[in-house]
């Protein structure tokens, strides 16, 4: 059992806060992903919970027990650093089997461990190399592996994958879930990369300016954005949030973005709006796959809107239509059959039942 | 016209590769004369010593026989050779092993001040290093005077008796190599202090991790990441003090009794005070054979680490 708790974690550097009170519970097995800009204390967070960095304040708990003043040795957690941190003076078995050595383990166990973790890894005819002879993802496995044979409690990633090129990235990415799903063990992962995060998590937490902004599951995170950081943090192209309007007429809302835009509140949502029509300071979220080409069948709350394309991406499997609104770039991701071309005036479908209201003061979304 | 092209591009290639191989003949050639006067240089100061020293050391004392190695000969024979040996090997070795020692320790201390601080300290640590040594040996033989010193002072205030620190054998020694250390530690502990802060902060992050307390830090990833660099800094200090003449001339002149004698001083005594420059230069030529065979086994096990990396 290796839950890790957080409960009001606060660091300061000189008088610099870089965490401002964290709470969270992860759960045993459970793989979760700190992720956010950089500077938002994600990875001072992982690195106080290796015991890497001291507390200011609150309290760190592994396994139940409170850690704040156990050195990293005796916590056991192992960790995979950025540069992966081999030592590059030992070969990849004695890489792996230094905290075991130290431990004193019988040699016999020693070299079965690092057997069976190195066959996990597919690093079986790497070990009597030095990492010097080793590639980016082959020393991102090795790393793996130094952490995997220990058999820790709690597995901390601090970006582990930033180093390589976008291909082995995303290969590397897979390799991880795949180990986590044959090894299961309690995951802190810290990545900037929101796919990463999205990916490889059972819950992301989003962190801005050492708060936590939202936890949740990928899905919920991205379809139920608690607040306008994490609406525009999540999601890749972002989300389109431009300053809108909510007009009340007849007991029906709609959403004005500009002189010529505007659309209806769907109907389910009137309630949740009302109390906001005629308040200042609003912001209207739509993401750009719910802005797509005309379709034949539209379903109920998707209406026309007619713009002007200024640039087109073709992506091959979609094409991304960039156009303005009320002086906000926004986009579109459309079917390339459309064949969309910039500067001709062109219809789009926007389906509100995806929309989203914020409140710009308060960063929340209504 | 694609045609001369081709013919055009077939005919300038093997051009340009013919005055290319005359370009490089003629960079080497000036390259080779950019570097004739630092050549002639070397030549004048040391390769034509060397070699004279060597055809020096087969003369009688006259220097006007050829005596083969006859001085060799006689050199074996004399107990005081052997005794310069000894005290040379004593003198080099352990003033080498507490540089190293205390240059390690202290480099530790000073890489873990904060950075502020941090040039201060390295700026003091080394005045010793920076002081032309016969000047601050000077200073130390007063120090070591055994009637008006600071030293003995201050033990006779504690109610000690007065060391006779040049007057004793094993107390000169003991002060020749003292100094030496003192001399010679900071230049360990800058290089060493160089290579701690090349060793990333995260192999002790990671080793920390993987359970490793400090002195197996130190053991596992300081020493090993720093062994190229002490290998050649030994190798380094073990000539430079091997070849030891301002300290020990200025503290002790070889006395007393000739037992704190090393290599460059009885070299010195019996060639230009002595006047047997032949017998001298035999003396001195000793030095090269130990410290080939000392760089030797230094140098290879660099090697052997360089290559299999």
């Amino acid at each position: 059992m290796a839950q890790v708790t957080l409960r009001n974690l606060v660091k300061d550097y000189d008088q610099t806060p870089a965490v401002r009170g964290i709470d969270l519970d992860i759960a045993d097995k459970e793989f979760v992903v700190l992720v956010g800009p950089s500077g938002c204390g994600k990875t001072t967070t992982l690195r106080m919970i290796a015991g890497l960095e001291d507390i200011t304040g609150g309290e760190i708990l592994i396994g139940g027990d409170v850690v704040n003043d156990v050195p990293p040795k005796d916590r056991d957690i192992a960790m995979v650093f950025q540069n992966y941190a081999l030592y590059p003076h030992m070969t990849v078995h004695e890489n792996m089997s230094f905290g075991l050595r130290l431990k004193k383990l019988p040699k016999d166990e020693i070299r079965r461990r690092v057997a069976a973790v190195a066959g996990i890894l597919g690093i079986g005819e790497l070990l009597d190399r030095k990492p010097k002879q080793l590639s980016g993802g082959q020393r991102q496995r090795v790393a793996m592996g130094r952490a995997i044979v220990r058999n820790p409690k709690v597995f901390l990633f601090d970006e582990p994958l930033s180093n390589l090129d976008a291909k082995l990235r995303v290969h590397m990415r897979t390799e991880i879930k795949k180990v986590h799903q044959k090894v299961r063990t309690t995951t802190v992962y810290v990545t900037h990369d929101q796919v990463e995060a999205m990916t490889l998590a059972d819950r992301v937490v989003v962190m801005n300016a050492g708060r936590i902004e939202q936890a949740g599951a990928p899905n919920d995170l991205y379809h139920s954005p608690a607040t306008l950081f994490v609406a525009g943090f999540i999601g890749s192209p972002a989300m389109n949030i431009t300053g809108c309007a909510l007009e009340e007429t007849a007991g029906a809302l709609r959403v004005r973005l500009d002189g010529q835009v505007s659309f209806p509140v769907p109907a389910e949502r009137t309630a949740r709006y009302r109390a906001y029509a005629g308040q200042r300071g609003l912001l209207f979220g739509l993401r750009p796959e719910h802005l797509t080409e005309m379709r034949p069948h539209s379903v109920a709350n998707q209406c026309p809107v007619e713009v002007t394309p200024e640039v087109t991406e073709p992506m091959g499997m979609e094409t991304l239509v960039f156009f303005s609104v009320n002086g906000t770039e926004m986009c579109a991701r459309t079917n390339p059959a459309a064949n969309t071309q910039p500067g001709v005036r062109t219809q789009l479908l926007a389906d509100l039942n995806h929309m989203h209201l914020i409140d710009e003061a308060s960063g929340r979304v209504l | 016209m694609a045609n001369g092209v081709v013919q055009a591009a077939g005919l300038s290639v093997p051009r340009r590769r013919r005055s290319g191989r005359r370009l490089a003949r003629h960079k080497s050639t000036i390259a080779f004369l950019m570097a004739l006067p630092l050549i002639a240089l070397i030549a004048a100061l040391v390769i034509y010593p060397a070699l004279y020293s060597l055809h020096l050391a087969t003369l009688n004392k006259s220097m006007e026989r050829f005596v083969g190695l006859g001085n060799f000969a006689f050199l074996f024979k004399r107990e005081l050779f052997w005794m310069v040996i000894k005290q040379t090997v004593i003198f080099a070795l352990s003033a080498v092993i507490f540089k190293a020692l205390i240059g390690f320790v202290v480099a530790h201390f000073v890489h873990n001040i904060p950075a502020k601080g941090q040039r201060k300290w390295r700026g003091m640590l080394l005045v010793p290093w920076v002081i032309p040594p016969a000047m601050s040996t000077l200073a130390w033989f007063w120090l070591f005077d055994p009637s008006y010193s600071a030293f003995n002072w201050v033990l006779t205030r504690v109610g000690l008796d007065a060391v006779p620190w040049l007057g004793e054998p094993l107390w000169a020694r003991f002060s020749v190599i003292l100094v030496n250390v003192w001399y010679g530690a900071p230049f360990f502990l800058i290089m060493y202090l160089a290579a701690l802060k090349s060793v990333p902060e995260q192999l002790y992050e990671a080793a920390a991790i993987d359970g490793a307390n400090w002195w197996q830090k130190i053991w596992y990833i300081t020493l090993p990441m720093m062994r190229n660099i002490i290998a050649i800094t030994v190798l380094f200090s073990l000539i430079v003090t091997f070849a030891n003449f301002d300290i020990v001339r200025i503290l002790t002149n070889g006395g007393p009794i000739d037992q704190t004698h090393v290599f460059a001083t009885w070299a010195f005594q019996l060639g230009i005070e002595g006047g047997d420059l032949p017998l001298g230069a035999c003396v001195s030529l000793f030095m090269f054979p130990i410290l080939g065979v000392a760089a030797y086994f230094i140098l290879r096990d660099i090697n052997r680490r360089g290559t299999e990396a």
